[in-house]
């Protein structure tokens, strides 16, 4: 039995560390509502150089999504923002 | 230069009182002269770990509303005339004190001592804010296990949101027969998952039980854990001390009778 285990079961001390460094990522990367306005504040003002963009319409989240080298899960901003069209200055 | 130090460790129970006074006691037995701030309000037990219970007149709650001077209210270890307790009050709670007071309180002190050591209550309130206020470097105790390593990480996140930009790692209760078994969390795993400075690592010792029972810390003692916390002490100072080999020794016996296993 105690092979067997030894062949399916990972220790109990990795499982703690694969479930901390998951957890901390998370942990980390939790921003207070208050940072979350500041970022999307500086996202549009940035984007309002070049674009007119719906302001209301707009959604700026941070999620969770898979990670590209498969290696679980990380935390990722995305936004989704409505652009109504370009600035007449910025135009060619 | 006076050097003040908070202990901290977000969750409760990972040792941060009986790292105070072994690192505390540990430092005036090599020569600087330490006071012991409890900042735990409400809540104190820095002065019987201290065993200076019985010495308690005012606190630091009377130190800041005025009711005593600072010297009136600091107690002198029995052991060694260069260490002092200053006790926190049982009767009140952790509004008691506010951060602009510690500071102020602190500012004081420095032109007396080497080092203040701040115990920190658990958990990120008022008294967390009261302790960190005016430090200039912190000790993080944890021990591993998945709920202090992750309250630690809170706990370094807040210290460097709030300036302190010297932390050092204390991983506390460690079972080396239980991380070789892989039943527990090893050194390195818990550094490189908080990664922050390691200062040093104390074993599980039942000889800790034993001199907080009496109320004598136990650093610069033979076992393991003095041995640990003196190291500790040495390299808060600025020594190198090469890391202690935490393995116990197995008995030709115990060796025999695995052999047979």
């Amino acid at each position: 039995m105690a092979l067997m285990d030894f062949f399916k079961k990972k220790s109990s001390s990795e499982v703690a560390k694969d479930r901390l460094k998951l957890l901390l990522i998370s942990d980390r990367t939790t921003c207070s509502t208050e940072v979350m306005e500041l970022i999307k504040n500086d996202i549009i003002k940035v984007i309002s150089k070049y674009m007119e963009i719906d302001s209301d319409g707009l959604d700026i989240q941070i999620t969770q999504t898979d990670a590209e080298d498969g290696m679980g899960r990380v935390p990722a901003l995305c936004a989704n923002i409505p652009i109504r069209d370009m600035k007449k200055n910025v135009r060619n | 230069m006076s050097e003040v130090i908070v202990i901290t460790s977000g969750k409760g129970g990972v040792g941060k009182t009986t790292t105070t006074a072994n690192v505390g006691t540990g430092l005036a037995k090599l020569d600087k002269k330490v006071v012991l701030i409890d900042t735990d309000i409400g809540l104190r037990n820095l002065d019987v770990v201290m065993g200076l219970e019985n010495r308690i007149v005012y606190n630091l709650v009377d130190v800041v509303e005025g009711n005593c001077r600072i010297k009136q209210a600091l107690i002198k270890d029995k052991r060694y005339s260069n260490l002092y307790l200053l006790p926190s009050a049982q009767t009140r709670d952790k509004t008691a004190v506010s951060p602009e007071q510690m500071i102020k309180l602190i500012e004081e002190l420095r032109e007396e001592f080497d080092y203040i050591l701040l115990d920190c209550p658990a958990g990120i309130e008022q008294g967390f804010k009261n302790a960190i206020a005016a430090a200039d470097r912190a000790l993080i105790v944890t021990t591993p296990e998945v709920s202090a390593i992750r309250d630690a990480d809170r706990i370094i996140g807040l210290l460097e949101a709030n300036d302190i930009r010297k932390i050092d790692l204390i991983v506390n209760r460690l079972r080396m027969d239980m991380v070789k078994r892989g039943d527990m969390m090893s050194i390195e795993d818990v550094v490189d998952i908080l990664a922050i400075h390691l200062i040093g690592a104390v074993p599980d010792d039942e000889n800790i039980v034993i001199s907080t029972n009496q109320g004598e810390p136990l650093v610069g003692d033979s076992s393991m854990a003095g041995i640990a916390y003196m190291n500790i002490c040495k390299r808060v100072l600025g020594e190198e001390v090469p890391f202690l080999d935490l393995n116990i020794k197995e008995g030709f016996l115990s060796k025999l009778g695995k052999l047979f296993k």
